[in-house]
């Protein structure tokens, strides 16, 4: 369901989840009265059907002093708050007013549906939400687009119907693709390989590890062998163990590729610490703060992820777009991103951001996130 | 009711070696019954996968457990005495960042331990101070300081983070070196854990645990300071969870807000599998200790077998409902052994010449 190189550590105590539900359920009904439940009169209502509808007027100026708000799965996240930090900037630069709220747990779906309702009721000229549930948020967002709010999802999509655009970090092809050429250069195209992925059930590392397979039956990679995919639940001891698990059980591993940044970096801390370092390769997507001490140590030579920062910026040249009447979310339709550059809409209203940044020794002093 | 025998009865029952030890056996059941689950399953799994006992195998095992093992014998303390501290992996994460916080910039390690279980001890007095004074039930108000510290964790941190990058090599060192197969996080946590042991069977406060555990009533009675007690279980509790932070930071290299979420159930799970009775008044702390090495030696076995690590929650509550009913059943046992006991004593009052053929029965 999530998009996220890492599947959101889960409330494991059930009770956790009743009382920040509960929590946010009295901060937001309270933001709710204070603002009287006022809904604006909608006057471009969006169709139940397409998000996409009305005409788009692409010479149309930014219109400046608009209030764009950022949903991110859960704030306090360093990923996230490096991302809607981009959206900032974003927004300042044009002239908008930025704001950033939302849950402390990245499950809590309940919660990020009031924030939407709230955010509706404050007359936002667009939100930029990243979906904790691509079904959940539906009901409300739609109602937000029917009272005119642009609604433009990032990093993790919803249903198309229920938002404007989706700006993708990078398509999921040349995410699993590529991961298994950088592995397979690390290794000379020869051996066994192993994939330590979050969740048996996150949809999104399981659509990598799909495209990894397929790279993986071209004829460049005849003498490598996936042996199998190991589960590491996006939990540090879990990653830690079934690390050692994959190496106990294929003493002849040459490579991990680890597509969750939580899996990455523990597979590298245990690496760094064992008699394994620097014998067996890893590779997969990782944040650069969180892996510098493996590249520098020689533990990983080469990792790779999309920036979160360019990720929210572009978010928030959409979303700016989108409630100027630049654009209404159709295919073919293209904007201006400031020094991103233009960007052009896709099928089912997704925005691609570009390939991934691969890291190493060479430039990784150069990011910090 | 029986749980009072797991600690102070066997001293003060009457002379007669063979009977008292008899009884200490059957208590000891638990602790035997799963060491001998942990050396079959480990056994087992080294003739399937040569490489699973091997001197990396060995200390990758150790250094799994010593964590679990720190926070479990704290919780032990606190579990003997018929309560609980359901904070412990609130504090173990926000005493983890304090000690990453030192250590980023620049400070010392000894200092940065030292902070942390300071930090712990404070956590550990707030809790001892609610339960002991209050005298509010230990589970709502460990409770409540779980979400109270999280939340303050959260403020605090934000979306900070400590990465392997902002630790020192040493204080990283330290949480994977050890001497040959022996880790120095499994030597420390074995050191805590051998005190811990002595102190609560061999000194009068450490006594008084159990029994204020097996009877509060009783324990008042006969002079025990409750509330000091309990405040001291707390102390000790909140120390540990603060030094298995600090390590958790050499070990895993990376603390964030969330780190530690969840946590306080799988000690819960360590010790009540390792044979410390929720009922209070009973158990041990290496038995705590073999729980948590139990625990997370499931979590190596099945991966190096190649099983899906999908079982391991369903495995971990086949062995939470087995122990409880161990624990059930040896209740069940002890008081009937007691009852016997009991009817032996009178006849043998009675009847002295039985004598002999009590010892060997």
């Amino acid at each position: 369901m999530s998009r996220l190189p890492f599947a959101h550590r889960p409330a494991r105590h059930p009770l956790g989840r009743v009382a920040t539900a509960l929590a946010l359920t009295a901060a937001v009904a309270v933001t709710a009265s204070a603002c009287g439940g006022t809904t604006k009169s909608s006057t471009d209502a969006a169709g139940g059907q397409t998000a996409a509808t009305g005409a788009a007027n692409p010479n149309a100026a930014t219109k400046t002093g608009l209030k764009v708000a950022f949903l991110p799965k859960q704030v306090n996240n360093p990923y996230f708050t490096i991302a809607d930090n981009g959206g900032k900037k974003a927004l300042d630069a044009l002239g908008e007013t930025y704001k950033e709220v939302g849950t402390s747990s990245g499950t809590d779906t309940a919660g990020q549906v009031s924030y939407v309702n709230t955010l509706t009721q404050q007359q936002m000229n667009a939100i930029a939400v990243s979906a904790q549930d691509p079904g959940a948020l539906c009901t409300a967002l739609k109602q937000a687009m029917s009272s005119g709010v642009k609604v433009v999802t990032y990093d993790s999509d919803t249903d198309p119907g229920c938002r404007q655009l989706f700006v993708s970090q990078a398509s999921s092809e040349a995410l699993g693709r590529s991961e298994v050429q950088l592995i397979a250069k690390e290794i000379g195209y020869t051996g066994d390989i192993a994939i330590l992925s979050a969740a048996q059930t996150a949809t999104n590392q399981n659509t990598w590890i799909g495209y990894m397979k397929d790279e993986l039956k071209k004829p460049a990679y005849k003498n490598m062998k996936l042996v199998t995919v190991a589960y590491g639940n996006d939990d540090a001891q879990t990653s830690f163990q079934q690390t050692q698990g994959l190496l106990q059980q294929y003493p002849g591993l040459k490579g991990i590729i680890s597509p969750t940044t939580v899996g990455i970096k523990a597979a590298a801390q245990y690496l760094s610490g064992s008699q394994y370092k620097g014998k067996v390769q890893l590779t997969g997507l990782g944040t650069p703060n969180d892996m510098r001490a493996y590249v520098k140590d020689g533990t990983v030579s080469a990792f790779e992820l999309w920036d979160p920062a360019k990720l929210g910026e572009l978010a928030a040249y959409a979303a700016t777009a989108l409630a100027s009447g630049q654009i209404t979310g159709a295919q073919g339709q293209s904007f201006k991103a400031g020094d991103l550059g233009s960007f052009t809409i896709g099928a089912n209203g997704v925005v691609l951001l570009g390939d991934p940044t691969v890291f190493n020794a060479s430039n990784i002093d150069q990011f910090d996130f | 009711m029986t749980t009072a025998l797991g600690g102070s009865a066997q001293q003060d029952a009457p002379a007669g070696s063979g009977r008292a030890g008899l009884l200490d056996q059957v208590l000891k059941i638990r602790e035997l019954a799963i060491g001998a689950v942990l050396v079959l399953m480990l056994a087992a799994t080294e003739l399937d996968n040569g490489s699973f006992l091997s001197v990396q195998g060995i200390k990758d095992l150790l250094l799994n457990a010593s964590i679990l093992v720190l926070v479990a014998t704290g919780q032990a303390l606190v579990v003997i005495t018929r309560n609980v501290d359901l904070s412990v992996g609130s504090v173990l994460g926000i005493t983890a960042f304090a000690a990453g916080d030192i250590l980023q910039g620049g400070g010392n390690p000894v200092l940065a331990v030292l902070a942390a279980v300071g930090l712990g001890i404070a956590f550990g007095l707030l809790n001892g101070l609610l339960v002991s004074i209050g005298q509010v039930p230990a589970l709502v108000v460990t409770l409540g300081t779980l979400y109270i510290v999280r939340g303050v964790d959260s403020l605090w941190v934000g979306s900070r983070e400590i990465t392997a990058n902002n630790l020192p090599a040493s204080y990283s060192g330290f949480g994977h070196d050890g001497l040959w197969a022996i880790p120095y996080l499994g030597l420390l946590a074995a050191a805590v854990l051998v005190v811990a042991a002595l102190y609560l069977r061999h000194y009068r406060s450490g006594r008084e645990l159990y029994a204020l555990g097996s009877s509060p009533e009783a324990a008042r009675l006969a002079g025990v300071p409750i509330r000091r007690r309990v405040l001291t279980a707390y102390l000790l509790c909140g120390a540990l969870a603060g030094l298995a932070g600090a390590l958790y930071l050499a070990r895993f290299g990376n603390v964030d807000s969330g780190t530690g979420t969840g946590y306080e159930l799988t000690v819960v799970s360590a010790v009540v599998v390792g044979g410390v009775a929720f009922t209070g008044g009973s158990g041990s702390v290496h038995g705590a200790a073999l729980g948590a090495l139990l625990l997370t030696s499931i979590n190596s076995v099945l991966p190096a077998i190649g099983v899906s690590s999908v079982w391991v929650l369903a495995i971990d509550g086949v062995l939470l409902l087995a122990a409880i009913t161990v624990d059930r059943l040896t209740a069940l046992r002890v008081a009937r052994l007691l009852r016997n006991r009991a009817a032996a004593t009178r006849s043998l009052r009675d009847h002295p010449a039985q004598t002999r053929s009590l010892r060997h029965g």
